[in-house]
């Protein structure tokens, strides 16, 4: 996407100093703290943060859509009007008509009792007497531009009959019903998968050209910014810390929370030796603000000054000197920051920040984090000698532990009412076969409904086979009973994604990573001992034991699960999404942990994930899912520089990379429309629905054959194996 | 790595455990005292329970006829609480009363919650046609008018209808709903990722049922277990009423209150006494029951940090 040459010089909104504050029991939280930003005509502005930095509630506070008892300051001007403070019937005429906006989750966003014409057709109606002919008109005119296909069937439809892709692209739609001056578009794609994101972006663009609206998009992802963006605003603790034109930033961020951001990311486009480096500490809590710089607790270039004084929005001109930015200077790249110029173009996070597996969300300080690594790994020394000990590299070729051969797993669809009979079947997974090695990570990934997470449980025997075999170390598992299967539980643990639904509520965290070991009667005089040495393995604070999960945060929680996994001393770790519930500059902690325990207890993992830039840093090898088929396997380095199979291809493409030079201009293999329904998958090969090359490179002849004919997977040579008739290897970073 | 602990069960195990179990104890015990109107309906109760179990060791009269004994007195005198009409001292009917109706009602309350938790989460946890048929069971406790079957059963036991009897057969018609309650809650809690964990470390059906699944249904269990003592209160005093419950010598709250119900106006000392122990006992068993209900869950007050 090229930045746009329409800017004109308008200001279509202009926020200006605006203030959020909402009262609570522990006094007043300032959620907001003078938020300023301009947005010209047709201009597409980012607003980049973690949880909790005040980027949600600054565009609602624009919209008015906070509640009563939010205590708004400041000004925003759209189009040269106020309209802060409007009566609700003012602001009424405004919303939808000049400013619109898109909410993250299209599953809630929509009516479900009404259908999608509707819905589009009554956005019209709100602003425009048109009649109710002429706006449904206007609404199969809207499907068309967001890029649905046979709007005139849709719009009979019902939201839950619509995909989350599609439901997102309604939700343009209605935004842009009215052609607004201004849309702001939070989190839009964040709940979608990754080749959908790239769909609803793609909408989301065309009704920005269509409509010549301005965009606020907001979001946490640093890749969608580089790509749709031509200015960013980094948010920080209700503030804006960052703020220029996009490649700016990217390439020479002047605050260190942004290249701490930066620093954190998993990239696609960077070899997989490079330690991931995370930010110490937790965003500030909004009950108690630190004193001045509100990052300077978590900044490794803070001094005396940073905890005193909050500093000011400064750009930096050419001479080294530092004044504010101009009033109409919506361009001027500014920062935050005392010791901006301390950080130079060739500054690297690995530079500022520490590349650690400690459990960076409980320490405070650089001096703690020295006591706490040393701990963990007199903690890693402990464990070791406890057990027999890292075995010695064995020669030769690794050994097998897991194997799994034409998995195949069907959950049946039964009738309503009282006989509940079989009417169909959902084919979950259908003939996957995979090998875990000794010692080495093999990546599952795909996206949601592909099977993986069922073919990880099929593994471990937590789902019942429909057919096929899994052995682990030879021995086979299908058909063993909950009782024949405990003894070889201990070798083969989970952990899984929600670190919020996977600990017990009512159990200590001590008793949480003590139960496998009281279930298996292993070490029952020294469980106590050995829980404390497990949290100092993971990272977190041994005396924390007799807490309760809630206290803890996501990362923490997540921790808390690998030391309960790991109490037994397992050989293979399944990792169901261990990371994607997690803000980026915690998740950097939680890989870094994963990659050390590995290292120092010679674990193999089998790491199921839809994120392939966590992937390629994690994995040795790599099986990319699509409707419960492997499509393509291969080791990391193959997969990423040749992939061969088109779905790979295009997954690969529809990652953005938080590089704007790069993600503008890398060429893409875009796949349409949406992954069909595993209860009735497509003949033959089952991506042919969707497939760029099916679509437009094969002709009549080929394609038969991919209608006809399963691919099955067929070596390329070294281990690369795709299932695909016509595969190509194209190069795509 | 394999592990070097072969199953040892050392004398120090025990005690390791417990002390364990005692921190986790201890902060509930803080939580619940912390709870005043717990606090006060506690104190409450037992001074009820004193009154009701003890009482009868020190008060002169019981609760039978006694020769003695003129009726119709107003209290005051001898008769704090006045007499019968049939030559009943007040005082020792109340008191003897009281324990009737506590034993019936804490026994239908505990052993039914207890077997219809059991019952609902073990329906709910296996689900498929486990659960059907476990429900259905269920089900047929519903939907029996209980009153009908208790007056069919109570009149045909042996050894005439003690208070135990009636306990039983109360108990007999409320667990279903209880059981009812658990396996709705315990339908949602199986699909929550750490009964998944408890699974993969290999846990069995009963270890999850009974440490995972039951403590997380804590609250509906004890809201359910507390209404079902004014429950079986009321119940056992409608069988009472009705002849079927506990028979005459012999007393319960329920059943004075039949006795006093046409001389509310004349002889108020008959009827408000039984009238207000029974409110009491049915308030201060719920407050009780709210105050364990979140001394139970560690999200509601942070006493630790």
């Amino acid at each position: 996407m090229t930045t746009e040459n329409t800017i004109t010089t308008d200001t279509a909104l202009e926020v200006d100093a605006l203030s959020v504050t909402f009262p609570s029991d522990d006094g007043p939280l300032p959620a907001v703290r003078e938020v300023s930003y301009t947005l010209r005509r047709g201009e597409a502005l980012g607003i980049v943060g973690e949880s909790g930095s005040g980027k949600s509630v600054t565009s609602m506070a624009v919209m008015g859509l906070l509640p009563k008892n939010a205590k708004v300051e400041g000004s925003v001007r759209l189009m040269g009007e106020e309209i802060l403070g409007l009566p609700d019937k003012a602001i009424s005429e405004v919303r939808g008509q000049k400013i619109a906006m898109i909410f993250q989750d299209p599953l809630t966003s929509l009516n479900p009792v009404y259908t999608i014409g509707y819905q589009i057709a009554e956005a019209v109606l709100a602003h425009n007497a048109v009649g109710k002919q002429k706006a449904w008109e206007r609404s199969r005119e809207l499907l068309e531009i967001v890029g649905i296909p046979s709007p005139d069937q849709r719009l009979r439809q019902y939201p839950h009959e619509l995909s989350g892709g599609m439901r997102q692209r309604v939700v343009i739609a209605i935004a842009m019903a009215n052609d607004p001056d201004v849309i702001i578009a939070d989190e839009p794609t964040t709940a979608l998968d990754v080749t959908v994101q790239a769909q609803v972006l793609e909408a989301l663009q065309s009704a920005r050209r269509e409509t010549g609206a301005a965009l606020v998009l907001i979001t946490h992802d640093l890749g969608v910014v580089a790509g749709q963006v031509e200015r960013v605003a980094v948010m920080y603790g209700g503030r804006i810390v960052e703020s220029g034109p996009v490649e700016e930033v990217f390439y020479r961020p002047r605050m260190p929370y942004a290249l701490g951001l930066l620093g954190s990311l998993p990239r696609l486009d960077e070899a997989r030796a490079e330690r991931l480096t995370p930010i110490l500490g937790t965003p500030p809590s909004l009950v108690a603000m630190p004193q001045g710089c509100t990052f300077a607790p978590r900044c490794p270039m803070a001094r005396e000054q940073c905890h005193t004084e909050e500093p000011v929005l400064l750009r930096t001109l050419d001479n080294g000197d530092r004044v504010p930015a101009q009033p109409g200077d919506a361009d001027a790249h500014v920062a935050a920051c005392h010791f901006s110029d301390e950080l130079r173009a060739d500054t690297r996070p690995e530079d500022l920040f520490r590349a650690t597996a400690v459990d960076t969300e409980g320490v405070e300080s650089v001096e703690e984090l020295d006591e706490a690594e040393a701990s963990v790994a007199g903690a890693a020394e402990g464990f070791g000698s406890a057990g027999e000990g890292p075995e010695p590299e064995p020669e030769g070729e690794p050994e097998v532990l897991l194997r799994a051969e034409d998995l195949v797993k069907n959950f049946p669809i039964r009738s309503k009412g009282l006989l509940k009979r079989k009417v169909g079947d959902v084919q979950a997974v259908s003939g996957v076969s995979l090998e875990l090695r000794e010692r080495e990570t093999l990546a599952l990934v795909g996206e949601s409904g592909c099977g993986k997470s069922t073919t990880a449980r099929l593994l471990l025997n937590l789902v019942r086979l429909t057919s096929g075999g899994v052995s682990y170390m030879g021995k086979p598992l299908q058909g063993l009973t909950d009782k024949q299967m405990r003894p070889l539980r201990r070798d083969l643990q989970i952990v899984f994604q929600d670190p919020f639904a996977s600990l017990d509520p009512r159990m200590t965290v001590a008793d949480i990573i003590a139960e496998p070991m009281l279930i298996h009667r292993t070490r029952n005089g020294d469980a106590k001992k050995r829980v404390k040495e497990l949290l100092e393995l993971v990272g977190l604070n041994p005396e924390h034991g007799s807490r309760y999960p809630h206290e803890f945060s996501g990362g923490q929680r997540q921790r808390i699960g690998v030391a309960r996994a790991l109490s037994l001393n397992p050989k293979v770790l399944v990792l169901d999404e261990p990371v994607s519930a997690l803000d980026v500059s915690i998740q950097a902690g939680v890989i870094n942990l994963l990659e050390d325990l590995q290292e120092e207890l010679g674990l193999s993992y089998l790491f199921v994930s839809h994120d392939l830039s966590v992937v390629k840093h994690i994995a040795d090898r790599v099986a990319v899912m699509y409707l419960g088929k492997i499509v393509e396997t291969a080791t990391t380095e193959q997969l990423f520089e040749a992939p061969a199979h088109p779905y790979t291809q295009a997954l690969i493409s529809a990652i953005p990379l938080p590089d704007p030079v790069k993600e503008r201009t890398r060429e893409r293999i875009v796949v349409t429309g949406d992954v069909p329904s595993p209860a009735d998958p497509p003949s033959g090969c089952r991506f042919r629905t969707r497939c760029p090359k099916f679509a437009n490179e094969l002709s009549e002849a080929e394609r038969s054959k991919c209608v006809d004919q399963v691919p099955e997977l067929r070596e390329r040579g070294s281990g690369h194996r795709d299932a695909c008739h016509y595969s190509e290897v194209v190069e795509l970073l | 790595m394999s592990d070097n602990g072969t199953p040892i069960t050392s004398p120090g195990t025990a005690a390791q455990r417990s002390a364990a179990d005692r921190t986790q104890l201890q902060t509930i015990v803080i939580r619940f005292v912390r709870h005043r109107p717990a606090m006060i309906s506690l104190f409450l109760l037992v001074v009820i329970a004193g009154f009701a179990f003890l009482g009868p060791l020190f008060w002169k009269w019981d609760h039978t006829v006694s020769s003695d004994i003129l009726s119709n007195q107003p209290p005051g005198g001898d008769h704090p609480l006045g007499t019968s009409s049939a030559g009943h001292d007040v005082l020792g009917q109340l008191m003897r009363g009281a324990q009737q109706t506590l034993k019936v009602a804490l026994t239908v309350s505990l052993s039914a919650t207890a077997f219809g938790s059991l019952w609902g989460a073990t329906a709910g946890y296996f689900g498929g046609r486990t659960d059907a048929i476990m429900m259905r069971i269920v089900d047929v406790f519903l939907i029996v008018p209980p009153l009908v079957a208790v007056a069919a059963l109570s009149g045909n036991t042996s050894g005439g209808t003690t208070w135990a009897t009636i306990a039983v057969i109360i108990a007999l018609f409320s667990w279903a709903q209880i059981a009812r309650v658990v396996r709705g809650v315990v339908l949602s809690l199986r699909e929550q990722e750490f009964v998944e964990a408890a699974k993969a470390s290999g846990a069995s059906a009963p270890w999850i049922i009974i440490r995972h699944l039951l403590p997380n249904a804590a609250g509906p269990i004890i809201v359910a277990a507390t209404l079902l003592v004014a429950i079986a209160i009321l119940m056992e005093a409608g069988l009472s009423f009705l002849q079927f419950g506990i028979q005459l010598p012999d007393i319960s709250l329920g059943q004075m209150i039949g006795e006093a119900r046409t001389a509310v106006s004349t002889r108020p000392w008959t009827f408000y006494p039984p009238g207000v122990l029974l409110v009491l006992i049915c308030l201060t068993i719920n407050f009780i029951g709210d105050g364990l209900r979140d001394a139970l869950d560690p999200k509601q007050t942070r006493v630790r940090r």
